[in-house]
């Protein structure tokens, strides 16, 4: 027992897993950012009244939504980056972390623009035929009267994705940056021994991760919930 | 400060305990696994299904060095072809279907380490790999690990190679990590890496598929020593009979014919100078 322990402290001794963990959370936020805001343009597009918009916006998410995204960072890297042979950034390593936040965000986009759309349903339809009957056009309508309330009641889809997307932030081993599931796998390779403390490690850090993401969240939709 | 160390080792020891009733006690490893093949008359041996040249599964068949090794071995312990049941084991889960009993035993690239060696035995080696790089069939310039200065690397992520590589040469090679042998290969064939890099014996099954032959080649300066070993759980008695097998095998020339056979058409030899080993005595 006393060994067991002692193996598993020297393992923490000898791997980074602190370091790897935060390769993740820089993940997650980058791509969060990045889907927040081709997210909410695609749930623009899909709220307006140019149809030619709104194909493209729902094309975009039925797409992108049902493809696995392992099989979209995989094509990030092996296609656009080895095939097409497209930096887009002059250090290699950066070069792949850019590439894992642009995969996340195209993935996670189609998620925040279905939560956002969601949140728009719950703006009863009077508030967009009131700001249209004041003389408001479609933007500033959307600007100051839908979308305020529709985010509002965006928060606990939204948040939900921001969960998801911070596990799926696992994925990005496969664009070959160096996070904590690549660390798992070299972990493992070396130390068999501890295996099974080794997965509880991973597994104890994202529940730590992602606990507070939850509590935030429903603490959030209370707070900013539209009262009707 | 007091608190948190304690608080530290309480975590340490909850972790460990779960951990502990997860694996069950060693005395129950009877064979009654998880593999529907489970059986008193078959040997269950865990191979690599993905791995060309050394264990690889088409349809129903199997084939590659290992698989070869692994079927002699099983003829000498009195087990033929039709008794044989193949498990796959990827790389991470090795140990554990030892120790759990779902395998009697693994052939599948299982590298003699000092860490595995707590965990399960070994019988052999029956071969000793090298890292080495592949690298397309008209490159000249790469001729061992210290011409990668500036060039772009492939390996398996997680894997010995690829964590070699970052502790000799980390500030001067860019290492892509993969999930996969066959897509650092894409990349070799599209150029966006100037080698791949694993053992010598991987990278020649790798080359020497159909779609691969004549593209690529090994570079052929080993610069490290994997013995491959045969993996048998700790309470086996196998292992000296697993040896006799070994070296019956080398001695009647169907090892030699088993390394040319499987690496056919990736300009490959064997580092003579350690082949064939000879298997290391039975603990």
């Amino acid at each position: 027992m006393s060994d067991y322990l002692g193996d598993f402290a020297s393992l923490l001794s000898q791997y980074d897993v602190l370091a790897a963990f935060w390769v993740n959370i820089q993940l997650t936020f980058w791509a969060a950012l990045g889907s927040l805001v081709l997210g909410s343009v695609l749930a623009l597009m899909r709220i307006s009244p140019v149809a030619s918009l709104r194909a493209v916006g729902a094309g975009y998410v039925n797409i992108v939504r049902n493809t696995p995204l392992t099989i979209i960072l995989v094509f990030l890297v092996l296609g656009v980056w080895s095939q097409l042979a497209i930096n887009v950034s002059s250090d290699f390593n950066r070069n792949f972390f850019i590439y894992a936040i642009i995969g996340l965000s195209l993935y996670h986009a189609s998620f925040v623009c279905e939560a956002i759309r969601s949140g728009v349903n719950t703006v009863p339809l009077g508030q967009a035929e009131a700001a249209r009957a004041i003389g408001l056009g479609f933007f500033p309508a959307a600007r100051h009267v839908i979308f305020p309330q529709a985010l509002r009641g965006a928060v606990t889809p939204l948040g939900n994705t921001l969960i998801a997307l911070t596990k799926n932030t696992t994925v990005a081993a496969a664009a070959s940056v160096t996070e904590i599931s690549a660390l798992m796998k070299t972990m493992i390779e070396f130390r068999p021994d501890v295996i099974v403390a080794i997965f509880l490690t991973v597994a104890l850090g994202f529940v730590v991760i992602v606990i507070p993401v939850g509590l935030l969240t429903t603490w959030l939709s209370r707070k900013v919930a539209v009262k009707r | 400060m007091k608190f948190r160390k304690s608080a530290v080792v309480t975590a340490l020891a909850a972790t460990a305990a779960l951990s502990l009733t997860a694996c069950g006690g060693p005395g129950d490893s009877g064979g009654s696994g998880g593999s529907s093949e489970a059986g008193g008359d078959t040997l269950r041996v865990g191979i690599k299904y993905d791995q060309p040249g050394l264990g690889f599964k088409d349809g129903d068949t199997y084939s590659g060095f290992d698989v070869d090794v692994a079927r002699y071995i099983a003829k000498e312990l009195g087990y033929p072809e039709d008794k044989i049941g193949w498990v796959e084991s990827p790389s991470a889960n090795r140990e554990n279907m030892l120790s759990n009993g779902q395998v009697d035993m693994i052939v599948a690239t299982y590298s003699i380490t000092d860490a595995r060696k707590q965990s399960v035995n070994f019988a052999g080696p029956y071969f000793v790999a090298g890292q080495d790089l592949l690298v397309k069939s008209d490159n000249t310039d790469i001729k061992g690990p210290e011409d990668l200065e500036g060039k772009n690397l492939c390996s398996v992520t997680g894997s010995t190679s690829a964590q070699k590589i970052k502790e000799k040469y980390a500030g001067s090679v860019n290492l892509v990590e993969q999930g996969g042998y066959a897509d650092c290969v894409t990349m070799l064939g599209s150029g966006g890496v100037d080698a791949v890099t694993t053992d010598d014996i991987i990278l020649a099954g790798l080359a020497a598929t159909d779609a691969n032959k004549g593209k690529f080649k090994v570079v052929g300066a080993p610069f490290t020593e994997e013995k491959y070993g045969v993996g048998i759980p700790k309470d086996s008695d196998k292992c000296q009979a697993i040896n006799d097998a070994i070296t019956k095998m080398v001695d009647d020339g169907s090892w030699e014919k088993a390394v040319t056979s499987n690496t056919q058409g990736a300009d490959y030899k064997y580092n003579t100078k350690l082949n064939p080993p000879k298997p290391e005595p039975c603990s």
